[in-house]
């Protein structure tokens, strides 16, 4: 049996799930410290299944606590950033592009070296021993031990980080050092600002993964546990503590991919109803439809492939205005069970809406009986009309097509949205991100560039494919259950010699499950 | 006119030049970092009309040259440009008195201004192409008998620095640079093109560094005040919005030697189907079967919502857009400058057939 846990900004949800069926699941409101929401969630889960936690083999968390971390400016550590690849990249120094508030915060910190590779994988200039060993005392002799290493084409070699790291590491044993090339691709800025977020982040994420252990050890649950990442596979608890940027884009990815196992389909239209927003995303092939464009986390421009989701102000808490008729993008949020008219309050929301028109049956009914039937109804049918349209858009032809609903809001959405083939609303759909997360492979990228001067593209591509599925393994992915999942092909512009960019991503099943 | 570029002019410019780029150009993202630092170092860069320039003046074309995927990537040392001029203005053993664009789409937008602060000489207000393409020799400059890429100069981020004298045409300047930039790690700058003022007067594709600023100035009011911003960029442009759809389909394929693709966009009511035929940048647009926009005219897409411009590279199935052909400037659609823009070029059996009116390489603004 497995259990999955979302820790969202708001609530903890838990799941714990027997193969594909649910065998209960909870909510419960997110606490300050983590670890103590996360106690109270296990409890109820195994209060109400009765179950003995040894039969627990695995344990996987999705949080938003890092993002958060970020976009709030809290509990950063100062970092300095190597960079090599002089005399190239001097003219855009790291954290060149941030808010000068996070630059602050952490400190400014940065040294360009010799070194870096071209694409095709000669050096752009040697690399220089000397040059890393005083850098790293002068890193030291400021107190820093959160270091982030970039190299020019490090997603082509490796070779000049992983040098440098080992010489940092002889001058400054208890670093904290991140290569840019075991989290990003191509992209210098954008992979080294990952690189840096990530090395700030470390303090952080080491204690919160503790928290994580203590709250499972206090339940006494010795299964492995794993923390989920952007594109929805998972990795260890030590590897989470190591790489926290890897969670920034988990908590869309599971509720879709939640959504995508609790309708059975792979090919949809996913609207996700929570509080105060709706999110909604498009699944290809049981994943999430990536964005096309760069993105930003607390104003520093990334290059992780997040979900493409398109939000609108339209929640189970959003305020209803009568004259002319609004609904949201304000919301009472979490306190809906305050302050909603069913549940005793005095701010009409979207719920109190639906309880009216006798469609959805929360709190007490009777709370609503002023509300007026002919209002209630074209209140939700401008409901229906924000849904139609966000849905249209993320739509990719006018083909109608289904649509799964989850999330705590759902209940917003009765009918069928015009445009889709049909409208599921699964069984735990407001637990949709805790049953993703618990549902979650492992999985492995490639990205590279590769001259097809030198070998043929079927090759090339072969290659990619062996190098993905051979990370994904080592993440802990049974050979059996490999699939590659993603593909995909740029050639480079205005270069003669056939170089094409080849990105790949394989998945797989975790061992023992 | 722009008289000169200050902080708050490059947003604009990168958003106006982006959209020019039909596509291809690179991404003026870097080139605007870059370019903010030497602003706040030196002060705004002067720009200058192009009949202000005295007839016997020097001027080069600098930029630079390469895939902007490893421009990403590598970035640059940061003098490259400098370098060139020096390289050139040596082996010439004269002085330049100013900078012409190369092309106002994409990333070249901002590197005549970047080099021009370092140089310490203005900016002409004028460029070889009003969008971009992707070889030396398709350049307004060179449609005639008395002015030619070469000599040239190039360097790279290691140091290398390299001058080519001459070359016996246009075409073969470019295989040679082409090749040089590939030794240089797809990443390179170029100064070449040596004219008089009197020639930039004549040739040069006028106050196009000013409509990608003014372009740009309007897009960001529309997406303020909620406009609907591609049929805004059209209007400007004086272009036709041909439709607003969802990408279905992006398909790429190598022939020739060149990296060609398709692209296919579906109208929203379904009824309307456009495909675009690309290579770095989009070159055919055919409505239905039906060739409606061809090169040089330019093919412009743009997200439909907030009309950022789509790369080549951002093509992604899925992505909602509006799609406009906007009328080149007129000195591209000259039988001799139709031999090396023109859809033949390309590769395509099409005949060019222009889209009407037109605003670029006119002073409005």
């Amino acid at each position: 049996m497995k259990i999955g846990i979302d820790v969202g900004g708001t609530n903890t949800d838990a799941v714990l799930m027997d193969g594909r069926t649910v065998v209960a699941w909870t909510k419960s409101p997110t606490t300050s410290d983590v670890t103590s929401g996360i106690i109270s969630a296990l409890k109820t889960i195994i209060a109400d299944a009765n179950l003995d936690v040894a039969q627990v083999d695995g344990v996987m968390i999705g949080t938003t606590h890092f993002t958060n971390a970020v976009v709030e400016r809290k509990h950063l550590q100062p970092t300095a950033c190597i960079r090599l690849g002089l005399p190239a990249t001097v003219c855009l120094p790291p954290m060149v592009d941030w808010p000068d508030d996070l630059r602050e915060e952490i400190g400014g910190h940065y040294y360009l070296a010799h070194g870096g590779h071209e694409f095709d994988g000669r050096e752009i200039s040697p690399f220089n021993e000397e040059e890393i060993r005083q850098i790293a005392q002068q890193i030291k002799d400021q107190g820093i031990t959160a270091i982030a290493i970039s190299s020019v084409f490090s997603p082509v070699n490796t070779i000049f980080e992983t040098q440098t790291a080992d010489i940092v590491r002889e001058v400054i044993p208890d670093a904290n050092i991140t290569l840019s090339s075991e989290i990003g691709r191509i992209g210098l800025l954008e992979r080294e600002n990952a690189a840096i977020m990530n090395s700030c982040l470390r303090e952080l994420a080491g204690r919160t993964v503790n928290g994580f252990k203590n709250a499972l050890a206090e339940m006494n649950i010795t299964a492995p546990f794993f923390i989920s990442q952007n594109d929805g596979t998972l990795m260890n608890a030590d590897f989470a503590a190591e790489y926290p940027v890897l969670t920034f884009a988990s908590g869309p990815t599971n509720s879709m991919r939640g959504a995508a196992f609790l309708s059975g389909l792979k090919d949809a239209i996913v609207v996700d109803v929570g509080g105060t927003t709706t999110d909604v995303g498009v699944l290809q092939n049981g994943f999430p439809r990536v964005a096309a464009l760069a993105v930003d986390i607390g104003g520093v421009r990334t290059n992780f492939r997040m979900p493409d989701t398109y939000s609108i102000g339209l929640g189970g808490g959003s305020l209803v205005e009568r004259d002319p008729i609004k609904v949201g993008p304000r919301s009472v949020g979490y306190e809906i069970t305050e302050k909603a008219l069913v549940f005793g309050g005095d701010i009409l929301t979207a719920t109190d809406i639906l309880v009216a028109t006798g469609k959805a049956d929360v709190g007490d009914a009777a709370k609503v009986a002023s509300v007026g039937k002919d209002f209630a109804s074209q209140v939700e049918a401008e409901i229906m009309d924000m849904t139609t349209i966000a849905v249209d858009r993320m739509k990719t032809s006018a083909t109608p097509v289904p649509v799964v609903v989850v999330g705590g809001g759902s209940i917003l959405i009765q009918k069928d949205i015009p445009g889709s083939s049909e409208l599921i609303k699964p069984s735990h759909f407001s637990v949709a991100n805790a049953i993703g997360a618990a549902i979650a492979q492992v999985g492995g990228e490639c990205d590279r560039i590769f001259s097809l001067a030198e070998m043929s593209r079927d090759e090339a591509l072969d290659q990619a494919k062996k190098e993905a599925s051979d990370r994904a393994i080592a993440a802990g992915a049974t050979p059996e259950s490999i699939e590659i999942v993603d593909v995909e092909e740029v050639p480079l512009a205005y270069l003669p010699g056939n170089a094409t960019r080849i990105m790949v991503k394989a998945v797989g099943d975790l061992k023992g499950s | 006119m722009l008289s000169q570029v200050g902080l708050d002019d490059i947003t604009p410019i990168a958003i106006g030049a982006g959209i020019l780029g039909t596509g291809g150009g690179g991404n003026p993202y870097l080139g605007s970092l870059h370019l903010r630092q030497l602003i706040k170092e030196y002060g705004p860069q002067t720009t200058i009309n192009p009949y202000d320039l005295a007839d016997d003046a020097k001027v080069v074309i600098v930029g630079g040259i390469g895939a902007p995927t490893v421009s990403i990537e590598k970035l640059s040392e940061g003098t490259e440009m400098l370098r060139a001029i020096r390289l050139l203005e040596k082996h010439l053993r004269e002085q330049f008195d100013a900078i012409v664009i190369a092309e106002i789409g994409g990333s070249n937008s901002m590197n005549p201004m970047i080099a021009g602060l370092q140089a310490g000489i203005p900016t002409i207000d004028s460029d070889s192409m009003g969008r971009a393409f992707p070889e030396i020799q398709m350049s307004s400059f060179l449609f005639n008998d008395d002015v030619r890429v070469a000599p040239f100069a190039m360097t790279d981020a290691r140091g290398t620095n390299v001058v080519v004298p001459q070359t016996t045409s246009d075409k073969w300047a470019e295989r040679i640079a082409r090749n040089l930039v590939v030794s240089m790690g797809a990443r390179g700058a170029l100064a070449d093109t040596v004219m008089t003022g009197a020639q930039v007067k004549e040739y040069g594709i006028h106050y196009t560094l000013t409509l990608a600023h003014a372009l740009g100035r309007q897009v960001m009011q529309s997406q303020k005040d909620g406009d609907d911003v591609p049929q805004v960029i059209a209007d400007m442009l004086e272009g036709r919005l041909l439709l607003r759809g969802k990408i279905v389909d992006v398909e790429r394929r190598t022939t020739k030697g060149f990296a060609r693709g398709t692209v296919t966009i579906n109208s929203h009511s379904g009824s309307d189907q456009l495909k675009i035929e690309l290579q770095n940048e989009f070159l055919i647009a055919y409505m239905n079967g039906e060739a409606i926009v061809t090169v040089p005219d330019l093919i412009c897409i743009v997200t439909e919502e907030t009309g950022e411009p789509v790369t080549t590279e951002l093509l992604r199935y899925g992505t909602r857009v509006a799609v406009m052909g906007v009328p080149a400037p007129e000195k591209l659609k000259t039988a001799q400058a139709l031999d090396v823009v023109g859809p033949k070029a390309f590769g395509y059996d099409e005949v060019f057939k222009p889209l009407p009116g037109g605003v670029i390489g006119k002073e409005l603004f």
